[in-house]
């Protein structure tokens, strides 16, 4: 059995859910190959081959790859697929947008986002939301598997010494192109990998308002998300969203403030160690998956926790 | 241009399941259902172009159980012109429901499918991406903003680090992100007028199209609960607690 695991990177380093996914197909079990695909991308192909696990990398390095389509990644992948049982990615925005044309194109199902390897054909996968855990199995010839990257720890991203392959480009497609991304910067860690979490809810009022969360992040190293309420309301961009359809996370602690605790938000973070609430409205149903929570004005509340922490 | 909607039934998205006891699924036995969400987007999303002159025709599509009927009057209601039904009492997984709606696009030749991007009950997020590749065509999937125009499309997407604009050939199979739109609510004179709309009902042989899952389930169990938490006072409470007993700080 051999594993085709894609990466996601940006050229230059890898994207963090990589070392997540690797442990997946670990548990998968078999020889890990991963994909690389870029232009200009020598450093990420580079980073994978030291990763633990991994034992060989397949580098496709062209222009049409700088900022790839799903269209063209899914023709370079199915020019590969007949050597894989299995074919893996993590369950990010980049995986879940071209594994499902991979596994149709391949005429097989798709199992989303497991939460656990069982056996090489039998995964678990969290559904409605995360309120139940569907223990599933695959009888078709070829896998596709996407990870939830908060189930599964890192790997070690030193210590291997995998073969770079260099490969052709596949097919051009030519159906769409990107024209930009517009990525929201920030020196803080990316939500998927942080140790600590703040995040925002309806009740911080308004964008403006996110400062004093920001604050009391740069004290803890952490990263800063949202609720979707926060999200539509424009307070801060989309990509901060935590929850069932926006980013899941399960950091050491994650402190969720003036949020209410919509069904969809629990799915994005109730497997987080510790979970810290603050919110004036005593039944909130946020308090249900805290471990410490405090009822009191949030604008009184976060200023003071930032000033404590020294 | 004619556009093609696909519409699931789901459960409520208020409503917290439960697992059986026997562990064989999800009850959802006298539950709450609705449309799913992002079709809801789906459907305004195909009601506005329309409204703005660049869609002449809205069809409405559900795969699944009788019930599924609901589900398309509501979207008639919304403003769709007419609705088909693939009626199966089978579990349909996404690689079957795509290739149902292959097989209708085939006949109607739609020069646009709109899809919700996920589910809230299976949470696959898979259908239009392998809508799409079964039809041959580009998808924008998790779509915030689309403009047709002409052959071609102007698409910004919501990625994990922002926004992606992405321009496209039609026809084109797009799924809804939260952001595209706000769904409108139904009239009751609108739902009183959807009575009225043509519902076709096919079945999946009909269309040629084999709906056997692939996936076996072999269980589904509860997650794990959490272990009850406790308030704290204030803010030299939750200090120290997190400092000494979580050790998290």
């Amino acid at each position: 059995m051999a594993i085709l695991v894609v990466a996601e990177h940006d050229g230059a380093r890898l994207k963090p859910g990589f070392l997540n996914t690797i442990t997946a197909a670990k548990k998968i079990g078999g020889d890990i190959v991963a994909l690389v695909v870029g232009h200009q991308s020598s450093a990420a192909a580079e980073a994978v081959a030291k990763v633990d696990g991994v034992s060989k990398v397949l580098h496709a390095d062209a222009a049409m790859y700088a900022q790839p389509t799903a269209e063209n990644i899914t023709a370079l992948v199915l020019t590969l697929a007949k050597d894989y049982s299995h074919i893996v990615a993590a369950a990010t925005g980049f995986g879940k947008n071209f594994m499902p044309r991979v596994a149709a194109m391949l005429d097989v199902a798709q199992v989303s986002d497991i939460s656990d390897v069982v056996s090489a054909d039998t995964f678990v996968r969290p559904i409605y939301a995360g309120n139940a855990l569907a223990t599933v199995q695959s009888k078709d010839p070829v896998k596709v598997v996407t990870v939830r990257i908060a189930s599964f720890d890192v790997v070690a991203d030193s210590g291997g010494s995998a073969s770079i392959e260099s490969i052709g480009a596949g097919p051009e497609t030519d159906l769409s192109s990107v024209q930009s991304q517009e990525l929201t910067k920030s020196a803080r860690p990316e939500l998927t990998a942080a140790r600590v979490i703040v995040s925002g809810g309806r009740g911080m009022g308004n964008g403006e308002n996110f400062k004093i969360l920001e604050a009391l992040a740069d004290k803890l190293n952490a990263a800063v998300g949202a609720s979707r309420a926060a999200v539509d309301s424009g307070f801060v961009p989309n990509d901060y969203q935590v929850g069932q359809t926006g980013k899941i996370v399960a950091p050491e602690l994650y402190i969720a403030v003036g949020i209410s605790g919509a069904i969809q938000h629990l799915a994005g973070m109730k497997d987080s160690k510790v979970i810290v609430a603050i919110n004036k409205d005593a039944e909130a149903p946020i308090f249900q998956v805290s471990n410490y929570w405090i009822v009191d004005d949030l604008f009184k509340v976060v200023p003071e926790f930032t000033s404590q922490l020294g | 241009m004619k556009v093609l909607v696909g519409v699931k039934r789901v459960v409520d998205a208020n409503i917290k399941v439960r697992v059986k006891s026997d562990g064989s699924g999800v009850d959802t036995a006298n539950v709450k259902m609705a449309m799913n969400p992002f079709c809801e987007i789906a459907v305004e999303q195909a009601v506005r172009m329309k409204e703005a002159g660049t869609v002449t025709e809205i069809v409405a599509v559900s795969v699944g159980a009788a019930q599924c009927q609901e589900t398309l009057r509501t979207a008639l209601a919304m403003g769709a012109d007419r609705a088909i039904l693939v009626e199966t009492d089978q579990e349909v997984q996404p690689l079957a429901v795509a290739k149902v709606i292959k097989a209708l696009c085939d006949k109607e030749k739609p020069g646009l499918v709109i899809m919700g991007k996920q589910a809230i009950d299976d949470d696959c997020n898979q259908t239009g991406q392998m809508l799409a590749a079964l039809l041959g065509w580009p998808q924008a999937c998790f779509v915030s903003k689309i403009e047709v125009n002409g052959d071609t499309a102007q698409i910004t997407r919501e990625i994990d680090g922002g926004l992606e604009k992405l321009s496209s050939k039609m026809p084109l199979v797009m799924t809804t992100d939260l952001r595209l739109n706000e769904p409108r609510y139904v009239t009751l004179p609108n739902i009183m007028k959807a009575k009225k709309k043509p519902l076709e009902n096919v079945k999946p042989a009909d269309l040629g199209v084999d709906v056997a899952p692939r996936l076996a389930t072999l269980k589904v169990a509860e997650p794990p609960q959490r272990t009850a938490g406790v308030k704290v006072d204030d803010v030299a409470a939750l200090v120290n607690k997190l400092k000494n007993e979580a050790r998290v700080i």
